[in-house]
């Protein structure tokens, strides 16, 4: 890679990246607020961002406000909606086809061919789609969305400089710095003038960085982006410990504590769905009532009795076996299966809970539980 | 082998999922080919007799003559679906067994001495042998093409088990309970409606009855903590499936 070109731009500096990479026919995806959240939607210019609102998070709980007064551009936590289905759609149609009395015709689907730009994505869903590019494409068979995307999008990344009460990043290293796997990264700076340090991270990105008539980076915008790092750092309050857990969970499937979850957990599912790294899904073979048929695929969850269903049975009827197959898998049996740990920080399946059932505190209480 | 024979039968019900089945538009011409809609007054006059292939049942059982042409329905049919709220759990009128049924009779109608009527409303399952049922208040029109499209092609027909919440996700919704505060019934109510209310931010009513191994309880706690009291509460779990969510509401 060529040198980290660093430059400082002002709001209207990312509206003239924004109209660059539309230039270029990326179709932007970014932040914006909607129904009451931080969604991501297609984006064309640099009104389009949720410019003055912040959230604030806690188990079971998610609340969007905005001060007007406010030109922060990035001052919020991740939302509901990760990545995910862009790599991994929620609900598709692989293929589908027609019996007639001589022939089976089958019409597959289009190959995606989207240019695509993630924009002002978080770390946290850097590392995510990262870890689910590789279930999904990082083995000899590839879903070819999955690839498209991991090797042809074009990723701006924002660094988090408002982790949420649910986050927990800094556990797996996945944030709230971005490091790998971004094209561009900016940290928004409201020490002294408000303003946008951009960082090559890539040559496509250098490329980028250069036709913008940014001004040069100084040290002491350097040193300002440390201090949001270091602040957002001092902010993150749960944790996991990852170098232990996969193998502390390992040793504690009989532990009390999964019944003591169920007692709360709903099975409803919320937790895999938001999960941006959760890839289950269910392959559908349908027919119609005219000699048509479908295979379709849609995200399918742990937590049904159906997900488990072979012939004689389900394998996990009780919500305590779901439950524990979600977290050790996310946290241990992830590790034997892809070398890593499925889980990035977000904090989502926390926030998200309904009944606000708190990853971090479970696996805590379940260390606990065996070294009483 | 001739076309399979379809029957639709009604009890206690407001005819809304013999509506739906009407409401399949699209693809009624389709189920028309596939299967001879032998007995469907809600549709036509024209009654074919039995023995029926399908029977599909709308309506909860609250007379006596209804106990006994249950019977009859089922001798003369090789499957038997109950669709929607009513005859999968007795539907709203089922709010009648935790109340005297003389009392309604009488503040009613009035000359009470002409309803028979039994005292309780119930599901048809409650009666006799179910094959499958259709939950919803009203069924989904995709389930029942569903149902007859499997049935045809002699294959389970699938139907999901899993939360709202699941179909919220896959469609995108924001949670109503996490980022409005509201009551909804969604993470105990079995899928089938594509999430519908929620969608347009209403919490789930729950008219789909309960999931598999709904946690009614844990729910609860939160409702109560969402501004839902007591009596909300009661009144929620009371609606559609009050039958099927009684436990929640008898502690």
């Amino acid at each position: 890679m060529e040198n980290i070109l660093a430059g400082v731009a002002t709001t209207q500096g990312i509206d003239e990246l924004i109209k660059l990479l539309l230039g270029d026919g990326y179709q932007v995806i970014g932040p914006s607020a909607e129904n009451n959240v931080i969604q991501k939607k297609e984006i064309t210019s640099v009104e389009d961002l949720p410019k003055g609102y912040t959230d604030s998070q806690a188990p079971g709980h998610y609340a969007l406000k905005r001060d007007s007064s406010s030109p922060e551009l990035f001052s919020w936590a991740v939302g509901p909606a990760s990545f995910k289905d862009n790599l991994f759609p929620s609900k598709s149609t692989l293929f589908e086809g027609k019996i007639t009395k001589s022939d089976v015709s089958i019409s597959q689907k289009e190959p995606f061919s989207q240019k695509v730009c993630f924009f002002g994505i978080r770390p946290c869903e850097v590392a995510a789609m990262a870890v689910l590019g590789r279930v999904m494409a990082g083995g000899p068979y590839q879903d070819p969305q999955a690839k498209s995307v991991r090797e042809n999008s074009l990723v701006i990344a924002v660094e988090c400089g408002y982790p949420a009460e649910n986050c927990f990043c800094t556990s797996f290293d996945t944030g709230p710095m971005a490091d790998e796997g971004c094209d561009i990264i900016i940290t928004e700076i409201t020490e002294g003038e408000h303003r946008f340090l951009l960082r090559s991270g890539s040559d496509t990105g250098h490329h980028i960085l250069n036709r913008l008539n940014y001004k040069s980076a100084l040290p002491e915008d350097v040193s300002a982006r440390d201090r949001v790092i270091a602040k957002s750092i001092s902010q993150i309050g749960k944790s996991i410990d990852a170098e232990n857990t996969p193998s502390m969970l390992a040793r504690n499937l009989s532990s009390h504590v999964w019944s003591d979850i169920a007692r709360r957990c709903l099975s409803c599912g919320n937790c895999t769905m938001v999960c941006p790294t959760c890839f289950c899904a269910s392959f559908e073979h349908s027919n119609g009532l005219e000699n048509d048929f479908s295979v379709t695929r849609r995200w399918d969850s742990c937590f049904d009795t159906a997900h488990s269903y072979i012939h004689g049975g389900s394998v996990r009827t009780s919500t305590a076996s779901k439950y524990r197959q979600w977290m050790t898998h996310k946290l241990s049996t992830w590790v034997d299966q892809f070398n890593e740990i499925g889980c990035v920080g977000c904090g989502r399946c926390i926030t998200w809970c309904p009944v606000g059932i708190d990853i971090t505190e479970e696996v805590a209480k379940i260390a606990e539980s065996e070294s009483k | 082998m001739g076309k399979a024979k379809l029957a639709v039968w009604k009890f206690a019900s407001c005819d809304g999922c013999q509506l739906s089945i009407l409401d399949c538009e699209d693809e009624l011409l389709a189920i028309a080919d596939a299967v001879e809609i032998a007995n469907f007054t809600e549709m036509t006059r024209k009654v074919i007799d039995g023995p029926y292939d399908i029977s599909l049942v709308e309506g909860s059982i609250t007379t006596a003559d209804d106990a006994q042409r249950i019977v009859e329905i089922r001798k003369n049919s090789a499957v038997i679906v109950a669709i929607g709220a009513c005859a999968t759990a007795g539907g709203i009128q089922a709010l009648r067994n935790y109340a005297d049924i003389d009392e309604y009779v009488s503040a009613v109608y009035a000359h009470p001495e002409y309803i028979s009527t039994l005292a309780t409303s119930r599901s048809i399952s409650d009666f006799i042998k179910v094959d499958l049922e259709l939950h919803g208040c009203p069924v989904n029109k995709e389930h029942l093409i569903e149902l007859v499209a499997a049935s045809l092609a002699g294959r389970k027909p699938r139907i999901p088990q899993y939360s709202v919440c699941e179909e919220c996700k896959l469609r995108g919704n924001v949670c109503v309970v996490v980022a409005e505060n509201m009551p909804c019934l969604g993470p105990v109510t079995s899928a089938g409606c594509g999430a519908l209310c929620p969608a347009v931010k209403r919490g789930c009513y729950g008219c789909f009855g309960p999931m598999q191994k709904a946690n009614t309880t844990s729910l609860a706690i939160r409702l109560k903590e969402n501004g839902a009291d007591e009596d909300k509460l009661h009144r929620m779990f009371k609606t559609f499936n009050a039958t099927k969510f009684e436990k929640e509401f008898s502690s």
